[in-house]
């Protein structure tokens, strides 16, 4: 593939076996860039208003470049009551969830696809199976749960429920599948503690999925609402994204400073995306189809 | 919509038993481990401890509780066996029913288009270089890492009667400012527009993965033997790729069969319930009304569906390709 010295003109794949034409590349490039600016001028959208003053957004037709580019509605932003506390709120449900899953669900992982125990495989697949059910379907009784523990509206209460993941386990338990198992039986023979051969041996060979499950895993919660919307009262306990729902029912009028919030929200999974973007792009297929 | 997903689920990932655990009766200093278990069994379940506690007390108890409860109703002082009355409610519940369209009419459409542009998209994307495939991969990408809050409040917005984006575009057209969200005939189709147009990212790119696996002497066979582009598409393609489609198809009627997000924020299920959506009736039931019996009985029929749903897709779709 690398053969290939000049690049192709029309930015085929020159080593595919069904190429396109030099007018079927172009009519491709154009629907291409259609399709995706049609998802991107929303983003784009968000942005120009964030910087647009009030007294411009509420004029029609709107301005789509920003002709008098401001900073005053991110200003409004922090000064609203509790803007920190949703952000550290979001910062601690994401980093607190994250950790505690990538280290509880390896772990477990690890048992299932190396250490089996009776009762293992029954718990696997009770695992698979509540991947099937929505969350929603255990919303009302999860919460009498938090309610009865006294959790409402604590931080325990926040963290705690969402820290549960069947999916993470198997997502680990296919990773740590694809060792040899020979060279944790070799760890063994050398004396080497259970606890020790997952440390030493069997995390370092699955970072990248320990990298890819932490990546997806924060920006889930970075992102998550209904759990958060409904265990959190009290202002000072909301998260971000809970917050910018307040924001727009306290000011529906002031979409600069809506949009303003918003891009605020949106950066920090923005920089893990770009960040990370190999890990997103790779279309991670656990190794099982290798099988 | 879910973030990242793997496709491997469906395609026989399961475990083949690789005996790992065979005693090491041979020379490890402790090798005869305790019991039956065995020294790695103890350890496996030790392992497995943290995950199994949390899904016990925040999984597997809720279930229970769920299914309780719909059999129940439920005062702040007591609460009362009703055997079967919450699901009869149910069934004779106008407004439940038309949650139960709205979100079906809802699902159908957005699945199917948004599939639809990620499999062209992806279909587009495999002839062309890598540094294009990188560019377009993440620029459809994008708005998927982005919460559906913020893609609602943006949405908001651009569908603002009097003041959005959108009006402002189809004026070009000579069209008439439109209340997108405040009119029954066009709040739903609005909600499916928006998903479908930022949807697809994730999709996108293990549709993309699966085109780039199929063997590229395939298709010169093909070539050989005269086949065209559509012929190619439908007879090399789309078989190979139907795992990967399966996947997606599954995954994405569950989750779309959930939007709660879109609604609360744009619409709180209007104008005039148009767009009250199946997972909106249950958070008003039981957040807005208290009548978590009712509201749990409604999870379980959104859980029945959902599982038939998925068993019906996987009869249909679901023959395992291997290549």
């Amino acid at each position: 593939m690398a053969a290939v010295t000049r690049p192709d003109p029309f930015l085929r794949d020159r080593s595919h076996p069904v190429k396109p034409t030099p007018l079927g590349a172009v009519v491709i490039l154009l629907v291409l860039i259609a399709l995706s600016l049609a998802a991107l001028v929303p983003l784009y959208w968000m942005f120009a208003t964030s910087l647009t003053p009030s007294a411009m957004t509420v004029r029609f037709p709107p301005e789509l470049i920003p002709s008098d580019p401001t900073l005053d509605n991110y200003r409004a932003v922090l000064r609203q009551p509790n803007f920190w506390s949703w952000v550290k709120n979001s910062l601690i449900q994401s980093l607190s969830v994250t950790a505690v899953i990538v280290a509880t669900a390896s772990m477990a992982g690890y048992a299932i696809a190396k250490l089996p125990f009776r009762g293992s495989r029954l718990l696997f697949w009770l695992f698979i199976l509540s991947m099937m059910l929505p969350f929603e379907a255990i919303l009302v009784p999860l919460f009498l749960v938090v309610t009865r523990l006294g959790l409402v509206d604590t931080y325990l209460g926040l963290l705690l429920p969402l820290m549960a993941a069947p999916f993470a386990i198997f997502l680990m338990k296919q990773f740590i599948q694809t060792l040899p198992s020979e060279l944790i039986d070799a760890a063994r023979v050398d004396g080497a503690s259970e606890p020790r051969i997952f440390w030493d041996v069997v995390l370092p060979l699955v970072r990248p999925g320990l990298a890819f499950l932490g990546i997806i895993t924060f920006v889930a919660q970075w992102n998550s609402f209904v759990w958060p919307l409904v265990v959190t009262r009290s202002s000072e306990m909301r998260t971000l994204q809970v917050g910018l729902v307040l924001i727009r029912e306290q000011e529906p009028l002031f979409f600069g400073l809506q949009m303003a919030a918003a891009v605020m929200a949106a950066i920090p999974v923005i920089v893990v995306f770009f960040a990370f973007q190999r890990y997103f792009l790779r279309g991670v297929t656990v190794g099982a189809l290798k099988g | 919509m879910s973030t990242t997903t793997t496709p491997s689920g469906l395609t026989g990932g399961e475990a083949r038993p690789r005996a790992t655990a065979r005693g090491r009766a041979d020379g490890s200093p402790r090798g005869r481990g305790s019991g039956a278990l065995g020294r790695t069994g103890v350890w496996g379940a030790v392992f497995v401890a943290p995950q199994t506690l949390l899904f016990v007390a925040f999984f597997l108890v809720p279930v229970v509780i769920a299914f309780a409860l719909a059999f129940m109703e439920v005062r702040p002082t007591r609460m009362t066996w009703v055997g079967l009355d919450n699901f009869q409610r149910a069934l004779g519940d106008q407004l439940f029913h038309r949650a139960l369209i709205n979100t079906s009419v809802f699902t159908a459409v957005v699945v199917v288009f948004w599939l639809g542009k990620a499999l062209l998209i992806a279909y587009l994307l495999d002839p062309m270089n890598r540094t294009l495939q990188t560019f377009f991969k993440s620029a459809f990408y994008l708005p998927a890492v982005t919460s559906s809050i913020i893609i609602s409040l943006i949405w908001l917005w651009i569908f603002n009667p009097t003041f959005g984006l959108l009006n402002a575009f189809v004026g070009l057209f000579g069209v008439e400012p439109v209340a997108w969200l405040g009119n029954t005939a066009t709040a739903l189709p609005a909600l499916m527009v928006m998903q479908v147009v930022m949807g697809g990212g994730s999709s996108i790119v293990l549709l993309s993965a699966a085109l780039a696996r199929i063997p590229r002497d395939l298709y010169e066979v093909a070539l050989i033997d005269g086949a065209k582009r559509p012929t190619i598409f439908a007879k090399v393609i789309l078989p190979l790729i139907r795992p990967t489609l399966l996947y997606l198809v599954v995954t994405g009627t569950i989750n779309t069969f959930q939007v709660f997000d879109a609604v609360y924020v744009m619409t709180q299920g209007g104008p005039q319930f148009a767009t009250t959506t199946v997972v909106f009736r249950i958070y008003q039931e039981a957040f807005q009304r208290f009548n978590l019996g009712y509201a749990s009985a409604q999870a379980i029929v959104l859980f029945l569906i959902t599982l038939v749903l998925a068993a019906v897709q996987f009869r249909m779709l679901g023959q395992n390709v291997e290549y």
